[in-house]
Protein backbone atom coordinates (compact mmCIF):
# COMPACT_ATOMS: atom_id res chain seq x y z
CA UNK A 1 0.00 0.00 0.00
CA UNK A 2 1.13 3.54 -0.64
CA UNK A 3 1.95 5.53 2.46
CA UNK A 4 0.03 8.62 1.45
CA UNK A 5 -1.38 10.52 -1.46
CA UNK A 6 1.70 12.67 -1.59
CA UNK A 7 3.95 9.65 -1.70
CA UNK A 8 1.76 8.17 -4.39
CA UNK A 9 2.19 11.27 -6.52
CA UNK A 10 5.91 11.59 -5.89
CA UNK A 11 6.42 7.93 -6.79
CA UNK A 12 5.11 8.69 -10.26
CA UNK A 13 6.29 12.22 -10.86
CA UNK A 14 9.34 14.10 -9.66
CA UNK A 15 9.02 17.17 -7.47
CA UNK A 16 8.61 20.00 -10.06
CA UNK A 17 5.79 18.18 -11.83
CA UNK A 18 4.10 17.48 -8.49
CA UNK A 19 4.36 21.17 -7.66
CA UNK A 20 2.87 22.21 -11.00
CA UNK A 21 0.04 19.74 -10.52
CA UNK A 22 -0.70 21.16 -7.08
CA UNK A 23 -0.58 24.77 -8.25
CA UNK A 24 -2.84 24.14 -11.23
CA UNK A 25 -5.20 22.35 -8.85
CA UNK A 26 -5.18 25.28 -6.44
CA UNK A 27 -5.78 27.82 -9.22
CA UNK A 28 -8.73 25.94 -10.66
CA UNK A 29 -10.08 25.38 -7.16
CA UNK A 30 -9.84 29.10 -6.40
CA UNK A 31 -11.67 30.01 -9.60
CA UNK A 32 -14.43 27.50 -9.07
CA UNK A 33 -14.67 28.37 -5.39
CA UNK A 34 -15.00 32.10 -6.13
CA UNK A 35 -17.75 31.45 -8.66
CA UNK A 36 -19.72 29.23 -6.31
CA UNK A 37 -19.15 31.41 -3.26
CA UNK A 38 -20.92 34.14 -5.19
CA UNK A 39 -23.80 31.71 -5.56
CA UNK A 40 -23.65 30.90 -1.83
CA UNK A 41 -23.55 34.59 -1.05
CA UNK A 42 -26.58 35.38 -3.20
CA UNK A 43 -28.52 32.37 -2.03
CA UNK A 44 -27.58 33.02 1.59
CA UNK A 45 -28.50 36.69 1.34
CA UNK A 46 -31.83 35.72 -0.17
CA UNK A 47 -32.57 33.16 2.54
CA UNK A 48 -31.64 35.59 5.31
CA UNK A 49 -34.08 38.05 3.76
CA UNK A 50 -36.77 35.38 3.23
CA UNK A 51 -36.74 35.36 -0.55
CA UNK A 52 -35.70 32.54 -2.93
CA UNK A 53 -32.57 34.00 -4.57
CA UNK A 54 -31.36 32.74 -7.97
CA UNK A 55 -33.63 29.94 -9.21
CA UNK A 56 -33.83 30.18 -12.98
CA UNK A 57 -30.47 29.04 -14.36
CA UNK A 58 -30.05 25.37 -13.56
CA UNK A 59 -31.43 23.58 -10.52
CA UNK A 60 -31.69 26.08 -7.63
CA UNK A 61 -29.70 28.50 -9.78
CA UNK A 62 -26.63 26.30 -9.66
CA UNK A 63 -25.54 27.30 -13.17
CA UNK A 64 -25.89 31.01 -12.36
CA UNK A 65 -22.14 31.49 -11.59
CA UNK A 66 -21.23 30.15 -15.03
CA UNK A 67 -23.66 32.56 -16.69
CA UNK A 68 -22.22 35.39 -14.56
CA UNK A 69 -18.68 34.46 -15.53
CA UNK A 70 -19.59 34.38 -19.23
CA UNK A 71 -21.21 37.80 -18.88
CA UNK A 72 -18.21 39.31 -17.09
CA UNK A 73 -15.74 37.90 -19.58
CA UNK A 74 -17.65 39.18 -22.60
CA UNK A 75 -17.82 42.74 -21.22
CA UNK A 76 -15.59 45.46 -22.54
CA UNK A 77 -12.63 46.48 -20.38
CA UNK A 78 -13.09 50.22 -20.16
CA UNK A 79 -9.99 52.31 -19.55
CA UNK A 80 -11.25 55.70 -18.33
CA UNK A 81 -9.53 58.84 -19.54
CA UNK A 82 -6.64 59.99 -17.37
CA UNK A 83 -5.99 56.74 -15.52
CA UNK A 84 -2.50 55.39 -15.04
CA UNK A 85 -2.98 52.58 -17.56
CA UNK A 86 -0.21 50.20 -16.40
CA UNK A 87 -1.04 50.37 -12.72
CA UNK A 88 -4.76 50.24 -13.48
CA UNK A 89 -4.29 46.94 -15.31
CA UNK A 90 -1.74 45.50 -12.88
CA UNK A 91 -3.74 46.13 -9.69
CA UNK A 92 -6.24 43.22 -10.04
CA UNK A 93 -3.42 40.80 -10.83
CA UNK A 94 -1.46 42.08 -7.85
CA UNK A 95 -4.47 41.32 -5.68
CA UNK A 96 -4.91 37.81 -7.04
CA UNK A 97 -1.40 36.39 -7.26
CA UNK A 98 -0.33 36.70 -3.57
CA UNK A 99 -3.39 34.71 -2.51
CA UNK A 100 -2.51 31.93 -4.91
CA UNK A 101 1.04 31.91 -3.56
CA UNK A 102 -0.20 31.76 0.02
CA UNK A 103 -2.62 28.92 -0.68
CA UNK A 104 0.38 26.81 -1.71
CA UNK A 105 1.44 26.34 1.92
CA UNK A 106 -2.00 25.42 3.29
CA UNK A 107 -2.07 21.72 4.25
CA UNK A 108 -5.39 20.43 2.93
CA UNK A 109 -4.82 17.00 4.43
CA UNK A 110 -2.00 14.95 5.90
CA UNK A 111 1.01 15.51 3.57
CA UNK A 112 -1.28 17.36 1.19
CA UNK A 113 0.40 20.74 0.89
CA UNK A 114 1.87 21.99 -2.36
CA UNK A 115 4.88 23.27 -0.46
CA UNK A 116 5.45 22.19 3.12
CA UNK A 117 7.42 25.28 4.06
CA UNK A 118 8.98 25.61 7.51
CA UNK A 119 7.97 29.26 7.65
CA UNK A 120 4.53 28.75 6.09
CA UNK A 121 2.71 30.99 8.55
CA UNK A 122 5.13 33.83 7.88
CA UNK A 123 4.75 33.31 4.15
CA UNK A 124 0.98 33.81 4.33
CA UNK A 125 1.38 37.07 6.21
CA UNK A 126 4.22 38.29 3.99
CA UNK A 127 2.18 37.80 0.83
CA UNK A 128 -1.01 38.93 2.55
CA UNK A 129 0.58 42.32 3.11
CA UNK A 130 0.79 42.88 -0.66
CA UNK A 131 -3.03 43.00 -0.83
CA UNK A 132 -3.17 46.48 0.65
CA UNK A 133 -0.78 47.67 -2.03
CA UNK A 134 -3.04 46.20 -4.73
CA UNK A 135 -6.24 47.90 -3.55
CA UNK A 136 -4.35 51.12 -2.99
CA UNK A 137 -2.82 51.13 -6.46
CA UNK A 138 -6.18 50.25 -8.00
CA UNK A 139 -7.82 53.11 -6.15
CA UNK A 140 -5.08 55.61 -6.88
CA UNK A 141 -4.70 54.82 -10.56
CA UNK A 142 -8.46 55.12 -11.15
CA UNK A 143 -8.31 58.92 -10.81
CA UNK A 144 -11.62 58.91 -9.04
CA UNK A 145 -12.36 60.67 -5.77
CA UNK A 146 -14.33 57.78 -4.33
CA UNK A 147 -11.59 55.35 -5.28
CA UNK A 148 -8.90 57.48 -3.60
CA UNK A 149 -10.99 57.82 -0.42
CA UNK A 150 -11.41 54.07 -0.47
CA UNK A 151 -7.68 53.55 -0.92
CA UNK A 152 -6.95 55.79 2.07
CA UNK A 153 -9.48 53.85 4.13
CA UNK A 154 -7.99 50.52 3.15
CA UNK A 155 -4.56 51.49 4.38
CA UNK A 156 -5.66 52.76 7.77
CA UNK A 157 -7.97 49.79 8.23
CA UNK A 158 -5.39 47.21 7.26
CA UNK A 159 -2.62 48.80 9.31
CA UNK A 160 -4.95 48.91 12.31
CA UNK A 161 -6.02 45.28 12.02
CA UNK A 162 -2.64 43.87 11.03
CA UNK A 163 -1.39 44.58 14.57
CA UNK A 164 -3.88 42.49 16.61
CA UNK A 165 -3.74 39.81 13.90
CA UNK A 166 0.02 39.51 14.16
CA UNK A 167 -0.13 39.62 17.98
CA UNK A 168 -2.57 36.71 17.91
CA UNK A 169 -0.36 34.85 15.47
CA UNK A 170 2.67 35.42 17.69
CA UNK A 171 0.68 33.95 20.56
CA UNK A 172 -0.08 30.94 18.40
CA UNK A 173 3.57 30.57 17.38
CA UNK A 174 4.52 30.57 21.06
CA UNK A 175 1.90 27.99 21.89
CA UNK A 176 2.80 25.70 18.99
CA UNK A 177 6.50 26.49 18.80
CA UNK A 178 6.58 26.27 15.01
CA UNK A 179 5.53 28.14 11.89
CA UNK A 180 5.09 24.98 9.86
CA UNK A 181 1.35 24.66 9.25
CA UNK A 182 1.42 20.86 8.90
CA UNK A 183 3.18 20.52 12.24
CA UNK A 184 0.67 22.87 13.86
CA UNK A 185 -2.13 20.57 12.70
CA UNK A 186 -0.30 17.41 13.78
CA UNK A 187 0.06 18.89 17.29
CA UNK A 188 -3.72 19.13 17.52
CA UNK A 189 -4.37 15.45 16.81
CA UNK A 190 -7.01 13.64 18.81
CA UNK A 191 -10.58 14.59 19.59
CA UNK A 192 -11.83 18.15 19.49
CA UNK A 193 -10.62 19.21 22.93
CA UNK A 194 -7.06 18.95 21.59
CA UNK A 195 -7.74 21.71 19.09
CA UNK A 196 -5.97 24.98 19.81
CA UNK A 197 -9.22 26.86 20.34
CA UNK A 198 -10.07 24.62 23.32
CA UNK A 199 -6.60 24.32 24.82
CA UNK A 200 -7.52 26.48 27.77
CA UNK A 201 -4.85 24.90 29.98
CA UNK A 202 -2.21 26.72 27.92
CA UNK A 203 -4.11 29.95 27.77
CA UNK A 204 -7.56 30.39 29.34
CA UNK A 205 -8.30 33.09 26.76
CA UNK A 206 -7.87 30.79 23.75
CA UNK A 207 -11.48 31.10 22.45
CA UNK A 208 -11.14 34.88 22.73
CA UNK A 209 -7.94 34.66 20.71
CA UNK A 210 -9.84 32.82 18.01
CA UNK A 211 -12.54 35.50 18.02
CA UNK A 212 -9.94 38.24 17.64
CA UNK A 213 -8.34 36.34 14.77
CA UNK A 214 -11.69 35.90 13.05
CA UNK A 215 -12.63 39.58 13.49
CA UNK A 216 -9.27 40.71 12.12
CA UNK A 217 -9.66 38.29 9.24
CA UNK A 218 -13.02 39.88 8.38
CA UNK A 219 -11.45 43.33 8.49
CA UNK A 220 -8.39 42.35 6.48
CA UNK A 221 -10.48 40.79 3.73
CA UNK A 222 -12.73 43.89 3.67
CA UNK A 223 -15.88 41.96 4.47
CA UNK A 224 -18.99 43.41 6.03
CA UNK A 225 -19.40 44.79 8.66
CA UNK A 226 -15.90 46.12 7.92
CA UNK A 227 -16.21 46.63 4.16
CA UNK A 228 -15.21 50.26 4.32
CA UNK A 229 -13.18 49.90 1.13
CA UNK A 230 -16.17 48.95 -0.97
CA UNK A 231 -19.00 50.57 1.02
CA UNK A 232 -21.41 50.68 -1.89
CA UNK A 233 -23.83 53.04 -0.18
CA UNK A 234 -21.20 55.73 0.36
CA UNK A 235 -18.41 55.17 -2.16
CA UNK A 236 -20.20 53.59 -5.18
CA UNK A 237 -17.83 50.59 -5.23
CA UNK A 238 -14.79 52.16 -3.61
CA UNK A 239 -11.50 51.23 -5.19
CA UNK A 240 -13.29 49.11 -7.79
CA UNK A 241 -15.53 51.91 -9.07
CA UNK A 242 -13.82 52.36 -12.43
CA UNK A 243 -13.26 48.68 -13.12
CA UNK A 244 -15.46 46.85 -15.59
CA UNK A 245 -15.73 43.33 -16.91
CA UNK A 246 -13.02 40.93 -15.80
CA UNK A 247 -10.98 43.70 -14.14
CA UNK A 248 -13.74 43.87 -11.57
CA UNK A 249 -14.18 40.10 -11.80
CA UNK A 250 -10.58 39.42 -10.79
CA UNK A 251 -10.91 41.75 -7.80
CA UNK A 252 -14.05 39.90 -6.84
CA UNK A 253 -12.40 36.50 -7.24
CA UNK A 254 -9.44 37.68 -5.19
CA UNK A 255 -11.78 38.82 -2.43
CA UNK A 256 -13.35 35.36 -2.21
CA UNK A 257 -9.94 33.72 -2.47
CA UNK A 258 -8.83 35.88 0.45
CA UNK A 259 -11.83 34.79 2.49
CA UNK A 260 -11.00 31.18 1.66
CA UNK A 261 -7.39 31.70 2.72
CA UNK A 262 -8.40 33.39 5.96
CA UNK A 263 -10.86 30.62 6.84
CA UNK A 264 -8.33 27.92 5.90
CA UNK A 265 -5.76 29.59 8.14
CA UNK A 266 -8.25 29.84 11.02
CA UNK A 267 -9.02 26.15 10.53
CA UNK A 268 -5.35 25.21 10.62
CA UNK A 269 -4.42 27.43 13.54
CA UNK A 270 -7.42 26.93 15.80
CA UNK A 271 -9.76 24.20 14.60
CA UNK A 272 -7.32 21.34 14.11
CA UNK A 273 -7.01 21.42 10.33
CA UNK A 274 -7.67 18.01 8.87
CA UNK A 275 -8.10 16.29 12.29
CA UNK A 276 -11.51 14.75 12.80
CA UNK A 277 -13.43 16.08 15.84
CA UNK A 278 -14.07 12.58 17.19
CA UNK A 279 -10.56 11.19 17.01
CA UNK A 280 -9.16 8.82 14.42
CA UNK A 281 -12.08 6.57 13.59
CA UNK A 282 -10.41 4.97 10.61
CA UNK A 283 -7.32 4.17 12.63
CA UNK A 284 -4.63 4.55 10.01
CA UNK A 285 -4.61 8.18 8.95
CA UNK A 286 -1.71 7.52 6.57
CA UNK A 287 -3.76 5.56 4.06
CA UNK A 288 -5.50 7.20 1.13
CA UNK A 289 -8.92 6.78 2.77
CA UNK A 290 -7.59 8.39 5.95
CA UNK A 291 -6.13 11.32 4.02
CA UNK A 292 -9.37 11.89 2.09
CA UNK A 293 -11.29 11.68 5.36
CA UNK A 294 -8.99 14.42 6.68
CA UNK A 295 -9.60 16.54 3.59
CA UNK A 296 -13.33 16.09 4.18
CA UNK A 297 -13.06 17.41 7.75
CA UNK A 298 -10.85 20.29 6.62
CA UNK A 299 -13.45 21.36 4.09
CA UNK A 300 -16.31 21.00 6.57
CA UNK A 301 -14.59 23.30 9.05
CA UNK A 302 -13.39 25.75 6.43
CA UNK A 303 -16.76 26.08 4.74
CA UNK A 304 -18.49 26.44 8.09
CA UNK A 305 -16.29 29.48 8.69
CA UNK A 306 -16.93 30.76 5.16
CA UNK A 307 -20.65 30.40 5.79
CA UNK A 308 -20.27 32.36 9.03
CA UNK A 309 -18.60 35.13 7.04
CA UNK A 310 -21.60 35.29 4.70
CA UNK A 311 -23.95 35.06 7.67
CA UNK A 312 -22.24 37.99 9.41
CA UNK A 313 -22.37 40.08 6.26
CA UNK A 314 -26.12 39.80 5.96
CA UNK A 315 -26.79 40.13 9.68
CA UNK A 316 -24.78 43.18 10.76
CA UNK A 317 -24.90 46.64 9.22
CA UNK A 318 -21.68 48.36 8.18
CA UNK A 319 -19.85 50.09 11.04
CA UNK A 320 -18.74 53.67 11.00
CA UNK A 321 -15.13 54.29 10.18
CA UNK A 322 -14.02 55.72 13.50
CA UNK A 323 -15.77 52.87 15.31
CA UNK A 324 -13.87 50.43 13.17
CA UNK A 325 -10.55 52.01 14.15
CA UNK A 326 -11.58 52.33 17.79
CA UNK A 327 -12.48 48.65 17.88
CA UNK A 328 -9.00 47.76 16.76
CA UNK A 329 -6.89 50.23 18.75
CA UNK A 330 -8.93 50.34 21.96
CA UNK A 331 -10.30 46.81 22.25
CA UNK A 332 -8.60 44.23 20.04
CA UNK A 333 -4.98 45.34 20.50
CA UNK A 334 -5.12 45.50 24.34
CA UNK A 335 -6.89 42.14 24.55
CA UNK A 336 -4.46 40.49 22.18
CA UNK A 337 -1.53 41.92 24.16
CA UNK A 338 -3.07 40.45 27.31
CA UNK A 339 -3.43 37.03 25.68
CA UNK A 340 0.16 37.25 24.47
CA UNK A 341 1.53 38.04 27.92
CA UNK A 342 -0.79 35.57 29.65
CA UNK A 343 0.13 32.67 27.41
CA UNK A 344 3.83 33.40 27.60
CA UNK A 345 3.56 33.45 31.40
CA UNK A 346 1.52 30.24 31.42
CA UNK A 347 3.99 28.49 29.11
CA UNK A 348 6.94 29.62 31.22
CA UNK A 349 5.32 28.62 34.54
CA UNK A 350 3.46 25.39 33.74
CA UNK A 351 4.44 23.95 30.43
CA UNK A 352 8.20 23.95 30.24
CA UNK B 1 14.63 9.36 -7.08
CA UNK B 2 16.77 10.43 -10.05
CA UNK B 3 17.32 14.19 -10.44
CA UNK B 4 14.83 16.03 -12.58
CA UNK B 5 16.14 16.53 -16.14
CA UNK B 6 17.97 19.83 -16.61
CA UNK B 7 17.57 20.76 -12.96
CA UNK B 8 20.84 22.72 -13.04
CA UNK B 9 19.50 24.85 -15.86
CA UNK B 10 16.22 25.44 -14.03
CA UNK B 11 18.13 26.58 -10.95
CA UNK B 12 20.23 28.90 -13.11
CA UNK B 13 17.13 30.29 -14.77
CA UNK B 14 15.52 30.97 -11.39
CA UNK B 15 18.65 32.81 -10.26
CA UNK B 16 18.63 34.90 -13.44
CA UNK B 17 14.92 35.67 -13.01
CA UNK B 18 15.57 36.91 -9.45
CA UNK B 19 18.50 39.07 -10.52
CA UNK B 20 16.54 40.36 -13.52
CA UNK B 21 13.55 41.26 -11.34
CA UNK B 22 15.76 43.15 -8.90
CA UNK B 23 17.54 45.08 -11.65
CA UNK B 24 14.32 45.79 -13.54
CA UNK B 25 12.65 47.08 -10.37
CA UNK B 26 15.61 49.30 -9.60
CA UNK B 27 15.58 50.69 -13.14
CA UNK B 28 11.85 51.43 -12.96
CA UNK B 29 12.33 53.12 -9.60
CA UNK B 30 15.14 55.29 -10.95
CA UNK B 31 13.87 56.14 -14.43
CA UNK B 32 10.15 56.83 -14.13
CA UNK B 33 8.81 60.33 -13.60
CA UNK B 34 5.75 59.42 -11.54
CA UNK B 35 6.60 58.85 -7.92
CA UNK B 36 3.99 56.12 -7.39
CA UNK B 37 5.55 54.13 -10.21
CA UNK B 38 8.95 54.52 -8.55
CA UNK B 39 7.52 52.99 -5.39
CA UNK B 40 6.16 50.11 -7.46
CA UNK B 41 9.64 49.69 -8.93
CA UNK B 42 11.03 49.57 -5.40
CA UNK B 43 8.48 46.86 -4.55
CA UNK B 44 9.48 44.82 -7.62
CA UNK B 45 13.14 45.24 -6.68
CA UNK B 46 12.38 43.97 -3.16
CA UNK B 47 10.63 40.92 -4.63
CA UNK B 48 13.76 40.18 -6.67
CA UNK B 49 15.91 40.57 -3.55
CA UNK B 50 13.59 38.27 -1.61
CA UNK B 51 13.98 35.73 -4.40
CA UNK B 52 17.76 35.98 -4.07
CA UNK B 53 17.55 35.43 -0.31
CA UNK B 54 15.36 32.41 -0.91
CA UNK B 55 17.85 31.20 -3.47
CA UNK B 56 20.57 31.52 -0.82
CA UNK B 57 18.62 29.19 1.46
CA UNK B 58 17.24 31.85 3.82
CA UNK B 59 13.45 31.67 3.49
CA UNK B 60 12.90 33.53 6.75
CA UNK B 61 14.90 36.52 5.57
CA UNK B 62 13.20 36.42 2.15
CA UNK B 63 9.71 36.52 3.66
CA UNK B 64 10.71 39.23 6.13
CA UNK B 65 11.97 41.29 3.18
CA UNK B 66 8.53 41.03 1.57
CA UNK B 67 6.61 41.60 4.81
CA UNK B 68 8.59 44.66 5.87
CA UNK B 69 9.75 46.30 2.67
CA UNK B 70 6.63 45.77 0.56
CA UNK B 71 3.94 45.34 3.20
CA UNK B 72 5.12 48.18 5.42
CA UNK B 73 7.64 50.50 3.77
CA UNK B 74 6.20 50.67 0.25
CA UNK B 75 2.63 50.92 1.52
CA UNK B 76 3.60 53.76 3.85
CA UNK B 77 5.38 55.62 1.05
CA UNK B 78 2.43 55.23 -1.34
CA UNK B 79 0.05 56.35 1.37
CA UNK B 80 2.13 59.44 2.14
CA UNK B 81 2.42 60.31 -1.56
CA UNK B 82 -1.28 59.78 -2.09
CA UNK B 83 -2.23 62.07 0.79
CA UNK B 84 0.28 64.77 -0.06
CA UNK B 85 0.10 64.84 -3.83
CA UNK B 86 -3.03 63.57 -5.53
CA UNK B 87 -2.24 65.26 -8.83
CA UNK B 88 0.54 65.11 -11.35
CA UNK B 89 3.73 66.73 -10.02
CA UNK B 90 4.81 69.90 -11.76
CA UNK B 91 7.84 69.18 -13.92
CA UNK B 92 11.01 70.90 -12.84
CA UNK B 93 11.84 73.29 -15.68
CA UNK B 94 15.25 74.25 -14.35
CA UNK B 95 17.42 72.08 -16.59
CA UNK B 96 20.76 73.34 -15.24
CA UNK B 97 20.18 72.28 -11.64
CA UNK B 98 18.83 68.91 -12.84
CA UNK B 99 22.08 68.41 -14.70
CA UNK B 100 24.17 69.29 -11.65
CA UNK B 101 22.26 67.05 -9.25
CA UNK B 102 22.02 64.23 -11.79
CA UNK B 103 25.75 64.37 -12.41
CA UNK B 104 26.41 64.32 -8.67
CA UNK B 105 24.08 61.32 -8.26
CA UNK B 106 25.86 59.48 -11.09
CA UNK B 107 29.23 60.19 -9.46
CA UNK B 108 28.12 58.97 -6.03
CA UNK B 109 26.50 55.82 -7.39
CA UNK B 110 29.55 55.10 -9.55
CA UNK B 111 31.75 55.41 -6.47
CA UNK B 112 29.50 53.10 -4.46
CA UNK B 113 29.39 50.62 -7.31
CA UNK B 114 33.17 50.68 -7.67
CA UNK B 115 33.63 50.12 -3.93
CA UNK B 116 31.18 47.22 -3.86
CA UNK B 117 32.74 45.72 -6.98
CA UNK B 118 36.23 45.91 -5.43
CA UNK B 119 34.92 44.29 -2.26
CA UNK B 120 33.21 41.57 -4.23
CA UNK B 121 36.09 40.84 -6.58
CA UNK B 122 39.09 41.09 -4.28
CA UNK B 123 37.77 39.89 -0.94
CA UNK B 124 38.48 36.32 -0.02
CA UNK B 125 34.98 34.90 0.44
CA UNK B 126 34.97 31.59 2.25
CA UNK B 127 31.72 29.77 2.81
CA UNK B 128 31.24 28.51 6.38
CA UNK B 129 31.68 24.78 6.63
CA UNK B 130 28.35 24.31 8.37
CA UNK B 131 25.26 26.49 8.51
CA UNK B 132 25.48 28.81 11.48
CA UNK B 133 21.87 28.28 12.54
CA UNK B 134 19.07 26.20 11.14
CA UNK B 135 16.99 29.32 10.56
CA UNK B 136 14.18 28.19 12.84
CA UNK B 137 12.17 30.57 15.01
CA UNK B 138 13.94 29.29 18.10
CA UNK B 139 17.42 29.88 16.67
CA UNK B 140 16.48 33.38 15.52
CA UNK B 141 14.99 34.17 18.91
CA UNK B 142 18.13 32.99 20.71
CA UNK B 143 20.45 35.00 18.50
CA UNK B 144 18.27 38.12 18.75
CA UNK B 145 18.36 37.97 22.55
CA UNK B 146 21.99 36.88 23.00
CA UNK B 147 24.48 37.71 20.24
CA UNK B 148 22.58 40.56 18.65
CA UNK B 149 20.69 41.85 21.68
CA UNK B 150 22.51 45.20 21.56
CA UNK B 151 21.56 45.87 17.93
CA UNK B 152 18.03 44.62 18.62
CA UNK B 153 17.55 46.99 21.54
CA UNK B 154 19.09 49.91 19.66
CA UNK B 155 16.75 49.39 16.72
CA UNK B 156 13.73 49.23 18.99
CA UNK B 157 14.92 52.40 20.70
CA UNK B 158 15.23 54.15 17.33
CA UNK B 159 11.67 53.06 16.44
CA UNK B 160 10.42 54.30 19.81
CA UNK B 161 12.05 57.69 19.22
CA UNK B 162 10.43 57.81 15.77
CA UNK B 163 6.99 57.06 17.22
CA UNK B 164 7.37 59.67 19.98
CA UNK B 165 8.58 62.18 17.42
CA UNK B 166 5.62 61.49 15.17
CA UNK B 167 3.28 61.92 18.14
CA UNK B 168 4.91 65.21 19.12
CA UNK B 169 4.62 66.58 15.57
CA UNK B 170 1.02 65.43 15.26
CA UNK B 171 0.15 67.08 18.59
CA UNK B 172 1.42 70.50 17.56
CA UNK B 173 -0.25 70.10 14.18
CA UNK B 174 -3.58 69.40 15.81
CA UNK B 175 -3.61 72.46 18.10
CA UNK B 176 -2.84 74.80 15.20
Amino acid sequence: MFQSLNHLISAWWPEPLRLILFLVGIMSFVGLNAAYLVWVERKGAARFQRRPGPTEVGWAGLLQPIADAAKLMSKQLILPAGVDATLFRVAPLLMMSPVLMSLAVIPWGRNLAACNLNVGLLMIFAFGSINVMAIMLGGWSSRNKYAIISAARVVSQNVAYEIPMLLVVITMIMVTGTMNLSEIVIQQSGAFWHWNIFRVWINPLMPVTFLIFFTCMLAETNRAPFDMAEAESELVAGAYTEYSGMGFGVFFMAEYANILLGCALATVLFLGGWQSPIGNLLGDSQSIVGVLFGVFWFFVKMYFLVFSVVWIRWTFPRTQFYRLLNLSWKILIPISLVTLILSSAMIKLFHQ
Amino acid sequence: MEPFPASQMIVGAIFLICVGTAVLGALIAALTARIIRSVCGLAICCIGLAGLYYFLNSPFLALMEILIYIGAVCVTIVFAVMLAEPDEPVRDENFGSTLVWGGLAVLVSAAIFWGLWRLGAHQDWTAPATRVTDGSVKAIGYSLLTTYSMAFELISLALLVAIVGALAIARTGRTK
